[in-house]
């Protein structure tokens, strides 16, 4: 079965052939890099029993982001995702801040791919103990490494020779079975290896570490939502969205708990939350080779797939803003021979290169998970606007959220304590980023819409909205 | 494409270029250069400890020294990352700034996308007799 759809004045059709495990394997191909770094500074944030807690709230807050995002996406079945939902229901300035959103939340997230692939060849390089022709210890320095990992999936990108959904779904797979391997490892029915009793501090914090843990607590799922892009692929979208989002995010749930339980378990969390391979320390902390090594795989397979799919995810945004005449129509240009969106891809490089270059890890993810979190707040309105403008009944729907709007509500009142929680203790970051989107709102509005065909915005099949838009 | 519909200019080559520049800069004056100055790193304190020089100085029992010192650490060289605690008292006017910023970007950006929805409307349904 075959679905097409206009996009830019061209027909495209997809075929409809992704199943249940498909959108559960794209959803949680992306997000897994997660449990490998970057949830552990909420136990920075709160301490360890915190971080649990964040975890649990932060799943709240995504089921509210996966029942939204399944209805707006299976009927607004166009590429593009939240940018495609925000041009129909919003207007253009919100589309051009939705997928800077993306684009942002996508590179971010590949600079910290990079830090911690940079950073774990230079842990191992030292436990290796090098030394050079004079007997001096040879120390790997990681920021070669980090400059090399973008550059070289950028070039791959380039060439479009980018992994698969088959390929990133096996080194995915490893990266997951070595986390429940590990899980096995720790034997979590004994108190032989993990001594929780002894290393878990209460709240060290108290119950305002609870709400700071938070902020990082988004990085356990942040970018599930993505399993909706693939809304006109899907075979029967209406029932196996959601499914493939929620059981993904029941996955993720349970991942998370697992790598929590390990590493809380074994290190101090002081220690903990500021580790940048918090699960390949777990394995050095278990004296096992095969463990470090199975552990080390993990981690560059999860960082290199997420790279991977940040790249390719980031260009096409900025791309598809750029066809759109959103940015400079320079960079909607396609490469005559590889098919790739390659201005967008070597334009987003020096971006990359110099936040993973010079940014701390925390910095980084930070920033990655602000251009999330601006996106789940855009959702809470989106939907209210979309029932509003095209009532129940009105259009072909795929999908029907239950309970209208209490998971806008929910979604909202999480995301405003999310806000609460960046702003301690990064409150500087939180307004640096809202003065970039600032300025970038006010420079499209007042320079570049003008540049924008107007009538082509809209692009589905519907009927006028209704109401006061 | 109708007629009457909006016909946009067409932007030369370096009207394209410098709309590029402006956005990279913007993206490292706004969001890297407050890194790079170290304007973003505040809000931690220093937690008080008997002694940074021993492990139960430093509040550390037993499990805990052995997890430090298989990962390579001593007394001295963890004592920092131990005693490290952000520093969670805040100003409430700061409070109320962010969170003014923050409900007025998106009252901006609504706005601003309304009348701009209401354009694409037009040229795609027709005007509407009001």
């Amino acid at each position: 079965m075959t679905q097409t759809t206009t996009i830019h004045g061209e027909k495209i059709s997809l075929l409809r052939v992704l199943g249940p495990g498909h959108v559960w394997a794209l959803g949680v191909g992306i997000v897994l890099v997660g449990e490998y770094m970057g949830w552990n500074f909420s136990v920075g944030k709160g301490g360890a029993m915190a971080a649990l807690i964040a975890c649990w709230v932060a799943g709240l807050l995504y089921t509210c982001v996966a029942m939204i995002d399944s209805e707006v996406t299976s009927t607004v079945a166009a590429a593009g995702g939240q940018y495609a939902q925000a041009k129909h229901i919003v207007g253009p300035l919100m589309a051009f801040n939705v997928g800077l959103f993306l684009v942002f939340a996508y590179t971010m997230l590949e600079a910290a791919n990079a830090i911690t692939l940079g950073y774990l060849i230079q842990t191992v390089g030292g436990m290796m103990g090098m030394t050079d022709a004079a007997g001096e210890a040879l120390v790997l320095h990681d920021k070669p490494f980090i400059v090399l990992t973008i550059m070289f999936l950028a070039w791959l990108n380039y060439r479009g020779v980018y992994a698969t959904l088959t390929f990133n779904l096996v080194i995915t797979a490893i990266a997951f079975l070595a986390i429940i391997i590990l899980f096995f490892a720790v034997k979590p029915w004994t108190t032989e290896v993990l001594q929780h009793e002894e290393l878990l501090t209460g709240l060290p914090y108290g119950w305002i570490g609870v709400i700071a843990a938070l902020h990082f607590g988004l990085w356990y799922y942040l970018g599930i939502e993505g399993t909706c892009q693939a809304a006109e692929e899907v075979r029967s979208p209406a029932r196996l969205l959601p499914l493939g989002t929620m059981t993904g995010i029941m996955t993720l749930l349970i991942a998370a708990t697992m790598t929590w339980f390990i590493c809380a378990g074994l290190m101090p969390w002081e220690y903990l939350g500021q580790a940048v391979t918090p699960l390949f320390d777990a394995a050095r902390l278990m004296d096992s080779m095969p463990l470090m090594v199975l552990l080390f795989i993990g981690t560059i397979f999860s960082t290199l797939a997420s790279a991977n799919g940040c790249i390719n995810d980031a260009s096409r945004a900025w791309f598809s803003m750029a066809r759109d005449r959103y940015l400079p129509q320079w960079f909607g240009a396609v490469h005559p021979k590889y098919r790739t969106p390659y201005r967008a891809i070597v334009f987003l490089v020096p971006v990359a290169v110099l936040f993973a270059y010079y940014a701390p890890l925390d910095q980084v993810i930070t920033f990655s998970i602000l251009s999330g979190l601006l996106g789940y707040t855009f959702m809470t309105f989106n939907v209210v606007m979309f029932r509003r403008k095209w009532p129940l009944g009105s259009i072909d729907r795929g999908y029907v959220h239950p309970m209208h709007p209490l998971p806008a509500l929910v979604l909202l009142l999480l995301c405003s304590a999310t806000y609460f929680a960046v702003f301690l203790g990064y409150g500087t970051q939180l307004m640096a980023m809202m003065l970039f989107f600032i300025i970038a709102s006010l420079w499209f509005h007042f320079h570049r819409y003008r540049y924008v065909r107007r009538g082509d915005q809209f692009s589905m099949p519907w009927p006028r909205p209704q109401g006061d838009y | 494409m109708k007629n009457g519909d909006y016909v946009p200019p067409r932007q030369s080559a370096l009207g394209q270029f410098f709309d590029s520049m402006f956005l990279l800069a913007l993206v490292f004056a706004a969001l890297f250069a407050p890194l790079y100055l170290g304007l973003a790193s505040g809000g931690k304190t220093e937690l008080e400890v008997a002694d940074k020089t021993t492990w139960s100085g430093l509040g550390q029992n037993a499990v805990m020294q052995a997890g430090w010192e298989k990962l390579g650490y001593t007394p001295e060289t963890a004592a920092p990352l131990i005693i490290s605690r952000f520093d969670y008292s805040f100003d409430q006017l700061a409070l109320g700034v962010t969170a003014l910023v923050v409900i007025g970007y998106f009252v901006l950006v609504v706005a601003f996308s309304k009348t701009e929805y209401r354009e694409v409307i037009a040229e795609r349904f027709g005007r509407r007799d009001r």
